[in-house]
C-alpha cells in the first residue's frame, strides 16, 4: 500500500503517482512505421447537450489494420473523448485519463469541473510530444455536459497540447476536411437530438466518402460508427438500430441524387 | 537510569490509548441487505465523510481520528486504482485490499510513535449475491471477518448486540437503514441530518457505491409508519 512522506504526497495526481511508485513505461525510442492509426472523430452541440461520433476504422499504412476500433469512449458521466493518431498512445492516454477522472473524484470528494477535465486532457497530450515529434501524435476531441451551466460544451486540441474550445462543432483526424465542411454547412444553432446525430453520422459519411482512412458504415457486417449523445442524463451511446435507420435514409437520400 | 516495561504492559498501554481515542468518537454499522452491503453512521458533519468509495465494488468506513483514517482511505483509493491500472479492475478486491490495511495498522501499532487510534471497515458486493464481504479491522491490525453486519467505534459492544438482535436476511433498503440508524442510537434517537448513509448495491451499474443524500426521508417514513401502527 503506497505512503508517502510529507511534501512527496502526489495528490490528485494519478500520473504522479504512477511516477512515485515507478509504473510509468519510458517514451518510444523512435518513429515505428505504419503503426495502427485512427482516423475521424467529430462533435457537435444541440440543445440539450452534445452528440459526440467516430468511425471505427484503424489503419497501418494502406492496410486496415481494425474495423471495429471504438475511438469515441466515455471519460465518466457527463464526459466523452475521441481520439485520431496513433492508435495504441491513444488508447493508453484514455484510459490513463479515465482512471485519472475517477480517482480525482473518489480522494477529492467532489468532480473535477468539465473545464478541469478539459485541461487535465490538456496536460496528458502535451505529455505526449516527444512521441508526436516521431510521428505518434495523438489529437483527441473532448465533450461534455457542463453540470454548473447546464450546457453542452466541446474542446479540440493540437499535437502541442493547445487546447481550444469551440463554439458549435468540431472535426479531428484524416477526414476532418470533409467531416466538417458537413458539419460547416449542415449546422444550425438549436438542433435537436436527432437532427445532431443525422448531421454526426452525415458528416462521417461524407469523410469515408473521400478519404480512405475512414470507414462507412458496415452494413454487411454490421459495424456502425459509435454515435453518443451527453447532455443533463448524462452520456447514452446511440444504439446501432437507430443508427441503422440513419444511415437507410442517407443511403435513400444518395441514390436519389444518383439516379 | 534505563527502565524496563514488561512487553505486555507496553502492548496493553498502546491499546488502551487506542481504544480510548476511538470510544470517545461515534460509532458506525454495516450490514447486509437485499441489494448488497449498507453502511450508516452517526456523523454531524455533511462534509466530513466516514463513509467513501474505494473501487468499482468496494467501500470503506473509518471511525476514531479522522486524519488518520482519511489518511488509510487515500491509501486504499491508491493501492486499488494502481492494481486496476496496472492489471485489471477485475484484480481488485477487498481481501487483499484489507490485508494491506492489517499490516499497516499492525506495523503502527507495535513500532510507530503511537498507535493510530482508528477502526475502520472494508466491504465488498460481489456479482451474484452469495460472497459479499464485510471485513473490520481494528487498530492492532486483527482482521475480523463478518457474514452479516458489524458495529465500529462509539459503543460498539452494545450496537453489536443491538445488531445481532434485529438483522433478518433479506432486509430492503429502507428498512436496513432504519435498522441501522435504531441500533446505533439505542435508547436516544438520533436525528436524521446527523446520519450518514451509503450502499455498495448491485446492479448499480460498474460503480456500485451510492450515497443516499436524504437519510431523514427514510427514517421519517419509519417515524409515520409507526404512527400509523
Amino acid at each position: 500500500m503506497p505512503r508517502f512522506e510529507l511534501g512527496q504526497d502526489p495528490g490528485t495526481d494519478f500520473g504522479l503517482l504512477l511516477r512515485r511508485v515507478g509504473l510509468t513505461q519510458p517514451a518510444g525510442a523512435g518513429a515505428v512505421p505504419d503503426a495502427p492509426h485512427a482516423t475521424t472523430c467529430v462533435a457537435l452541440r444541440h440543445a440539450d447537450g452534445v452528440v459526440i461520433a467516430g468511425d471505427r476504422r484503424a489503419t497501418s499504412g494502406h492496410l486496415i489494420s481494425h474495423r471495429t476500433m471504438e475511438k469515441v469512449v466515455q471519460a465518466d458521466r457527463y464526459s466523452a473523448v475521441a481520439i485520431a493518431g496513433a492508435a495504441g498512445p491513444a488508447v493508453e492516454m484514455i484510459r490513463l485519463f479515465q482512471v485519472q477522472l475517477e480517482y480525482y473524484e473518489k480522494v477529492q470528494g467532489t468532480a473535477l469541473s468539465l473545464e478541469g477535465k478539459a485541461n487535465q486532457l490538456a496536460a496528458m497530450v502535451r505529455q505526449n510530444l516527444p512521441a508526436a515529434m516521431q510521428g505518434m501524435g495523438v489529437v483527441p476531441i473532448f465533450a461534455g455536459y457542463d453540470t454548473r451551466r447546464d450546457v453542452g460544451r466541446l474542446w479540440d486540441y493540437d499535437m502541442l497540447g493547445g487546447r481550444y474550445e469551440e463554439r458549435d462543432h468540431v472535426a479531428t483526424g484524416s477526414g476532418s476536411l470533409h467531416a466538417g465542411t458537413t458539419l460547416k454547412l449542415g449546422y444550425r444553432g438549436g438542433l435537436d437530438r436527432a437532427a445532431a446525430i443525422a448531421l454526426a453520422a452525415r458528416a462521417l459519411w461524407e469523410a469515408a466518402d473521400a478519404d480512405s482512412a475512414t470507414g462507412g458504415p458496415d452494413v454487411l457486417r454490421g459495424i456502425y460508427p459509435v454515435v453518443a449523445v451527453i447532455d443533463a442524463d448524462g452520456w447514452a451511446r446511440v444504439d446501432d438500430e437507430e443508427l441503422a435507420a440513419v444511415y437507410a435514409a442517407i443511403m435513400d437520400e444518395a441514390r436519389e441524387a444518383h439516379s | 537510569m534505563p527502565y524496563y516495561v514488561a512487553p505486555e504492559q507496553a502492548m496493553k498501554d498502546r491499546a488502551d490509548f487506542a481504544r480510548k481515542g476511538i470510544a470517545r468518537g461515534r460509532g458506525l454499522v454495516a450490514m447486509r441487505y437485499i441489494d448488497g452491503v449498507v453502511m450508516v453512521a452517526e456523523n454531524a458533519s455533511q462534509s466530513l465523510r466516514k463513509i467513501s468509495e474505494i473501487y468499482d465494488r468496494i467501500a470503506f468506513a473509518g471511525v476514531g481520528k479522522y486524519n488518520e483514517f482519511d489518511q488509510l482511505r487515500v491509501a486504499g483509493i491508491r493501492a486499488a486504482e494502481l492494481t486496476g491500472y496496472q492489471y485489471s479492475r477485475d484484480d481488485v478486491d477487498a481481501r487483499s485490499l484489507a490485508n494491506d490495511y492489517a499490516q499497516l495498522l499492525g506495523n503502527s501499532f507495535t513500532h510507530g510513535m503511537k498507535p493510530m487510534e482508528v477502526e475502520i471497515l472494508v466491504a465488498e458486493v460481489s456479482l451474484a449475491g452469495e460472497n459479499d464481504q464485510i471485513f473490520h479491522i481494528m487498530y492492532d491490525g486483527t482482521v475480523i471477518d463478518h457474514r452479516d453486519g458489524c458495529a465500529l467505534g462509539g459503543d460498539s459492544d452494545a450496537v453489536t448486540a443491538r445488531l445481532r438482535e434485529g438483522f433478518t436476511e433479506d432486509l430492503i433498503l429502507d428498512d436496513a437503514v432504519r435498522l441501522g440508524a435504531q441500533v446505533l442510537g439505542g435508547e436516544r434517537v438520533i436525528p436524521a441530518d446527523e446520519l450518514e448513509v451509503a450502499v455498495l448495491e448491485r446492479g448499480n451499474g460498474r460503480r456500485c457505491f451510492r450515497r443516499i443524500e436524504m437519510p431523514s426521508d427514510v427514517v421519517a417514513s419509519a417515524e409515520s409508519s409507526e404512527h400509523e401502527a
